[in-house]
């Protein structure tokens, strides 16, 4: 316990000790703590740092500390060329990072007016991926909130199922996360052989652990009274703050652009969008829960299509735009094609002069700017492109959705008590990797 | 009202198309390379930092009727010289505003039932600093829920002189910590703001990293005997 002169009392906890703290408090009759929580706590989801005033067990004011995480992507995307941000906005949400992905490879295509020009092939492989990233992302939240409100076997379930997600990644863009899947122009590379079959096989038990999910919580007392009526924020006050996603959705305004201002070919599948009216934590996750199952939908409707489409080109047929690379499995892991790398090094003169001149210069983008936004699975993705004409964005700006949604925390934390801030915090599901960028 | 019982008097409240696109920066050369040594090339090169000029009517979609709906909002307030130039590029609307006149501009865009662009997707800031006395632009984005979710643009200049733009945050209170980080990384000021401070940075840092002027920073990179300069030190092609 420390005394700053003509300063509030500090008391530091060192573990352990918060017995001794609340008692010393009591004999002082003192009322208003101000806490830190965080950053480095594991409920916080990442480096947040929440500073509350407390008046006993009530929250009486929530401020919100960021940039713990701040790694300056924007910035490092103007000294890199379109085509290899890709690699850096995949970074920034990495819970789901091909939708990141997503968001600025349309942007660049609408400001580089390429659009119309993406294979139908790349198109449906686009939304099967984004449609993955989407369950993925809402089956972290729903698990890691479960485990915050102390079911562990929430937890073990949404990352059990999510860990299939993974391992379709991994087999198709090499990597689990971070993938940098998406190009300008179209995909880094078509589906590899068996992959189809793969999520057809482990598909029924995907939807099986989302049963599991709704069956141990969406009627359970314990869960309910934990979620129910807690962290109301309505339509009004959504709209006031700009929240998008479930959140929005779960007040009952059917906001979702997929259906509304549809992107890479949305409007070929049959889907529902998820709505709730109760404005609070439950109808989040009744929201998420439900919207995993669209998503399956969209997914089983994705196969089906590919199943019956002709290969074809996953990259836009213009040399001065597509990546020339061609990658595969070898005998050291996944790496150029030894047919392709020889190709350019020793057959073909054009090859090497283009290998050269989009890998070293890139491909350049008319100037003008161009706003693309995405129904992430967090709300709104919106990337705001500037370009000068050069071969590298003159400024690059996402409008990260859990950026924005955190700025709810005091509005759903304030007279609340404090142990509804964890779950208030977990229903806006923020990634601080997107949240700082 | 109709479109075209406004269209009439609309017209004197937004200005007409005004040519080509406007060059901010004329870049000279590339890689350094300059004078009679140059065998390659590139010091010849000439590259522009364009701003698209304004465009002629009709807009095409929905654009005439949100720029007619806004015009007669404004000239009824007085403020026929609210906006500056009317841009459609990429099938998207942008309004250059008068950066005194950007809170009664966007309060006509969220409250007029016409309009009614009531979501506000936070504000990006834009360094151009050969654009003299234009140097920061903020620009905005708001989305209609209302009618058929359709997004507008409005960018605002100010000079680096003088960055001071009026907030949104009364409007949109949704602005909050997008202006807290516009102002964390290109200094733009934005007046009457509640609680303007950086967001993203330490409180006590020095510059607004987003700017152009401001360096990447980095460290060289090594291997094998070969040195590799940090990537805003490298030569370049833009």
């Amino acid at each position: 316990m420390t005394r700053v002169d003509g300063a509030a009392e500090e008391f530091v906890a060192l573990g352990g000790d918060w017995e001794d703290i609340a008692q010393e408090l009591a004999r002082r009759k003192e009322e208003r703590v101000v806490v830190n929580m965080g950053p480095q706590h594991p409920s916080t989801h990442g480096v947040l740092r929440l500073i509350l005033e407390l008046d006993g067990e009530t929250v009486r004011e929530t401020r919100v500390a960021l940039g713990y995480l701040h790694t300056g992507i924007e910035k490092t995307m103007e000294y890199r060329t379109w085509a290899q941000g890709s690699v850096l906005a995949t970074r920034m949400d990495y819970v789901a990072s091909i939708m990141n992905e997503a968001g600025y490879c349309l942007a660049v295509e609408k400001l580089a007016g390429l659009t119309d020009r993406i294979p139908e092939r790349a198109q449906v492989i686009r939304v099967l991926m984004m449609e993955l990233a989407r369950v993925s992302s809402h089956l972290v939240c729903l698990g890691s909130a479960g485990n915050e409100l102390g079911g562990t076997t929430l937890m073990t379930i949404g990352f059990r199922e999510r860990e299939q997600i993974l391992r379709f990644f991994e087999m198709v863009t090499g990597q689990r996360m971070n993938n940098a899947y998406f190009r300008p122009g179209g995909l880094a590379q078509d589906l590899p052989p068996g992959a189809l079959d793969w999520l057809k096989g482990v598909y029924p038990s995907m939807v099986r652990g989302m049963d599991d999910f709704d069956n141990m919580v969406m009627a359970n007392p314990l869960w309910k009274a934990r979620t129910v009526g807690i962290g109301v924020l309505n339509l009004a006050a959504c709209m006031a703050l700009g929240i998008t996603g479930p959140m929005v959705r779960a007040a009952g305004l059917p906001l979702d652009l997929r259906k509304d201002q549809p992107y890479s070919g949305y409007e070929n599948y049959d889907f529902e969008v998820c709505t709730a009216d109760t404005a609070d934590v439950y109808g989040r996750y009744l929201v998420r829960s439900n919207e995993m199952r669209e998503s399956m939908k969209i997914i089983a409707q994705c196969v089906d299509k590919l199943e019956r489409m002709d290969a074809g080109p996953v990259m836009i047929d213009d040399p001065a735009i597509a990546w020339p690379a061609k990658l595969e499995v070898g005998p050291d892991g996944q790496g150029q094609a030894p047919g392709h790398v020889r190709e350019i090094m020793s057959t073909s003169m054009e090859s090497l002069i283009r290998h050269f001149k989009l890998v070293g210069e890139g491909f350049r983008v008319p100037a003008g700017q161009a706003f693309q936004a995405i129904e992430h699975a967090k709300g709104i993705f919106g990337v705001h492109l500037v370009s000068d004409g050069g071969t590298r964005p003159y400024r690059v700006h996402v409008r990260e959705p859990s950026y924005n949604n955190l700025q709810s925390m005091a509005a759903l934390c304030n007279g609340g008590t404090i142990s509804d801030v964890v779950v208030c915090l977990a229903s806006i599901d923020p990634v601080m990797g997107g949240v700082d960028r | 009202m109709s479109v075209e019982d406004v269209s009439g008097q609309a017209l004197a409240a937004v200005p007409a198309a005004a040519g080509g696109p406007e060059v901010v920066e004329v870049r000279r050369g590339a890689f350094g390379v300059t004078g009679s040594g140059d065998t390659s090339g590139f010091g010849g090169l000439t590259g522009l930092t364009q701003i698209p000029g304004g465009s002629p009517r009709p807009y095409g979609g929905w654009h005439d009727a949100v720029v007619d709906f806004l015009a007669e909002d404004l000239l009824g307030a007085g403020l026929a010289e609210a906006v500056e130039k009317v841009v459609v590029d990429r099938g998207e609307l942008t309004l250059f505003v008068r950066r005194g006149d950007l809170p009664a501009v966007a309060r006509f865009l969220r409250d007029d039932q016409d309009l009614r662009f009531e979501l506000s997707l936070g504000v990006s800031g834009v360094h151009y600093p050969a654009d003299a006395g234009r140097e920061l632009h903020a620009v905005y984005h708001l989305m209609s829920v209302t009618h058929g979710r359709r997004i507008i643009r409005l960018e605002v200049a100010a000079p680096e002189a003088d960055p001071h733009i009026p907030s949104l945050v009364e409007i949109y209170p949704t602005q909050d910590w997008h202006e807290r980080e516009t102002y964390d990384m290109f200094g733009i000021v934005f007046d009457n703001h509640p609680d303007l401070t950086r967001i993203l940075m330490p409180t006590d840092w020095v510059g607004h990293p987003q700017r152009k002027d401001y360096p990447l920073g980095g460290v060289d990179v090594q291997f094998k005997g070969a040195s590799t300069p940090p990537a805003d030190q490298r030569r370049s092609y833009s």
